[in-house]
């Protein structure tokens, strides 16, 4: 799993990591990790801190070097002689967000457009797409709550359209109703042949939203697939629970790993992925009321997967 | 699209220089070097006014010690969290995911930080250079010619120090560390050395340092140079700094010492600038 990374064709990848190690202070941050990233993906990057994901989103920005390896950014260098260029392509939301507390919101942005070299007109609708309301963007940034300088960070990411865009846990701390916009317009980017990379440790949020996901533990890449994938690579078990019928009946229907719940009026069993199928097949002959079934979560994949990991 | 070379940098300056303005850090520098340069001044000119000297080389004197002790201080203070304090709050790392290098950073903060202290100098000196007219005090083309010479060196000197800040904060890891070696620095260079090299003439008696190397040794601490170019530029103030001696002897030119001044600016510019380069943000 992990060579089909690098294996693959890369001209038309956005960014291609390459064998890369990173050494801070003789303690290996990265170690030998591969992996590709494609226009029109949403890649999430999963791990515990001190993981390695903010270094892998710093070695794909140039802000930072790879000991041994390579890292290619729209088929270049991130950290050589066109670093400038490439940047423009380029969008990222810091993990530790902070802007300068004197300038206001539209201040800033208008800051930040001029060292792309984006035109400034753009930018009162940029603020209204992430939500900043026009009263908001002339107080200073100091002023600010996290939500607020979230979404400010996220209008900057977007400046000048970028072909690439890294978020560095851009969720963490923010309200349900913000979440839901920041994913509509990672979706929309998606739908416009944007790569998005997004790290975070909100597992649960992330389903759904992404067509890939990395996982990494201390610095060593351990999974990368969609969610089907690693349910398949993981093979944890389905929990199916049928309520209705009798039962005695059910229980015999779905095996001997049949689990009657303590009030009687329903069945709970964990199956094998495979099994799932011939499972359901059995309780439908059965006069049930309901049935419900549950796939593992990306938390459970994620717990399976360190798991894993420290056993070898 | 290629922006040209040098917007990168002056965008930046721009907003150093908002910055300034915006945190009041400016006001502050201005009305400290005015109020003590108006001072300075008055109190400079009672006595001498009977004499009958320029009270305007009288002020050049008292301005080039006000300069040596504040001037360095302020610039310190303005460029030892340049970077240091932005890589640690986080600033930095957004900054540089731009089409931004490193070396158009240090450029652009540098010509904001000189503009600001340019500013607060040319306010500041201005005003006790105004008061001077005002009072309709005896002035002259050759001490006007020391007093512009004093506020351009002075805002020199600061650039000297702006550099040497940023070295420190490309060197440190940590902003509490960087602002402790800054007047370290400033000890070392306003204090200490003068100290030191005053101890070695006593205790060498003329016998190895002699006056040419004399010349060289104080060529070493840019607030030297400062005060040989200021207190030995014309004759008169030479004379009413004591530094008459001195300035017989001096080998060294006006336009030298100046040079020196850029070097001690260019250098550690330009080292800030690579090691900066270099750091792992």
């Amino acid at each position: 799993m992990n060579a089909s990374a690098t294996n693959v064709s890369s001209a038309h990848a956005s960014v291609v990591i390459d064998q890369v190690t990173k050494i801070y202070d003789a303690r290996a941050a990265l170690n030998q990790v591969g992996l590709r990233l494609d226009p029109g993906q949403c890649v999430a990057l999963v791990g515990h801190n001190g993981a390695g994901k903010s270094t892998l989103i710093k070695l794909m920005l140039g802000l930072i070097r790879p000991t041994h390896g390579q890292v290619r950014l729209l088929g270049e260098d991130p950290a050589g002689a066109h670093a400038a260029r490439l940047r423009r392509a380029v969008g990222y939301l810091p993990e530790n967000l902070a802007f300068h507390p004197s300038l206001t919101g539209r201040e800033t942005l208008d800051f930040y457009a001029r060292l792309k070299g984006v035109a400034r007109t753009g930018n009162a609708d940029l603020l209204a797409r992430v939500g900043l309301e026009a009263e908001a963007a002339r107080r200073r940034v100091g002023t600010y709550s996290k939500g607020m300088r979230q979404r400010l960070g996220l209008a900057q990411a977007l400046l000048g359209r970028p072909r690439v865009l890294f978020l560095d846990e851009p969720t963490t701390g923010l309200d349900p109703a913000l979440r839901q916009v920041f994913y509509e317009i990672v979706q929309e980017l998606r739908a416009a042949g944007v790569t998005v990379l997004l790290s975070s440790h909100a597992l649960t949020e992330l389903e759904g939203q992404t067509d890939r996901i990395i996982v990494m533990n201390r610095g060593v890449k351990i999974a990368d697939g969609t969610l089907t994938d690693l349910r398949h690579l993981a093979d944890l078990p389905v929990r199916i629970r049928a309520t209705g019928a009798q039962a005695g009946t059910v229980a015999e229907a779905l095996g001997p790993l049949a689990r009657v719940e303590p009030d009687g009026r329903a069945v709970e069993c964990l199956c094998a992925g495979g099994d799932k199928v011939a499972v359901l097949r059995r309780l439908t002959s059965l006069p049930l009321a309901d049935i419900a079934v549950t796939e593992p979560s990306l938390d459970e994949l994620y717990a399976h997967f360190l798991r894993r990991e420290q056993a070898a | 699209m290629n922006i040209p070379l040098m917007t990168i940098p002056l965008i930046l300056a721009g907003k150093e220089i908002r910055d300034g303005l915006r945190n009041r850090w400016v006001v502050a520098a201005t009305l400290l070097m005015a109020t003590l340069a108006l001072s300075l001044t008055f109190l400079g000119s009672v006595p001498t006014g009977t004499v009958g000297v320029g009270a305007l080389d009288v002020v050049v004197v008292s301005l080039s010690s006000l300069t040596i002790f504040l001037v360095p201080l302020i610039a310190l203070l303005l460029s030892f969290d340049a970077i240091v304090g932005e890589v640690d709050r986080g600033t930095m790392s957004l900054l540089l995911s731009y089409p931004v290098s490193r070396v158009q950073v240090v450029l652009g903060k540098f010509l904001g930080h000189v503009a600001l202290l340019a500013f607060a100098t040319l306010v500041g000196y201005g005003a006790a250079g105004a008061a001077l007219v005002l009072t309709g005090t005896d002035t002259g083309a050759e001490g006007w010619r020391a007093f512009a010479g004093l506020i351009g060196s002075s805002i020199l000197l600061g650039a000297v120090f702006i550099a040497l800040g940023y070295l420190i904060s490309a060197l440190v890891r940590d902003r509490g560390a960087a602002g402790g070696i800054a007047i370290g620095l400033w000890l070392v260079f306003m204090l200490v050395f003068d100290m030191a090299l005053l101890g070695v003439l006593v205790a060498d008696q003329g016998k190895t340092v002699t006056v040419g190397l004399l010349n060289w040794l104080m060529l070493a601490n840019p607030a030297d140079a400062f005060r040989l170019f200021n207190l030995t530029g014309t004759s008169q103030v030479s004379q009413f700094a004591g530094m008459a001696g001195i300035a017989g002897q001096l080998q060294l030119g006006p336009l030298t010492l100046l040079a020196v001044l850029a070097g001690w600016t260019a250098v550690p510019l330009a080292a800030a600038a690579l090691i900066f380069s270099r750091r792992q943000i």
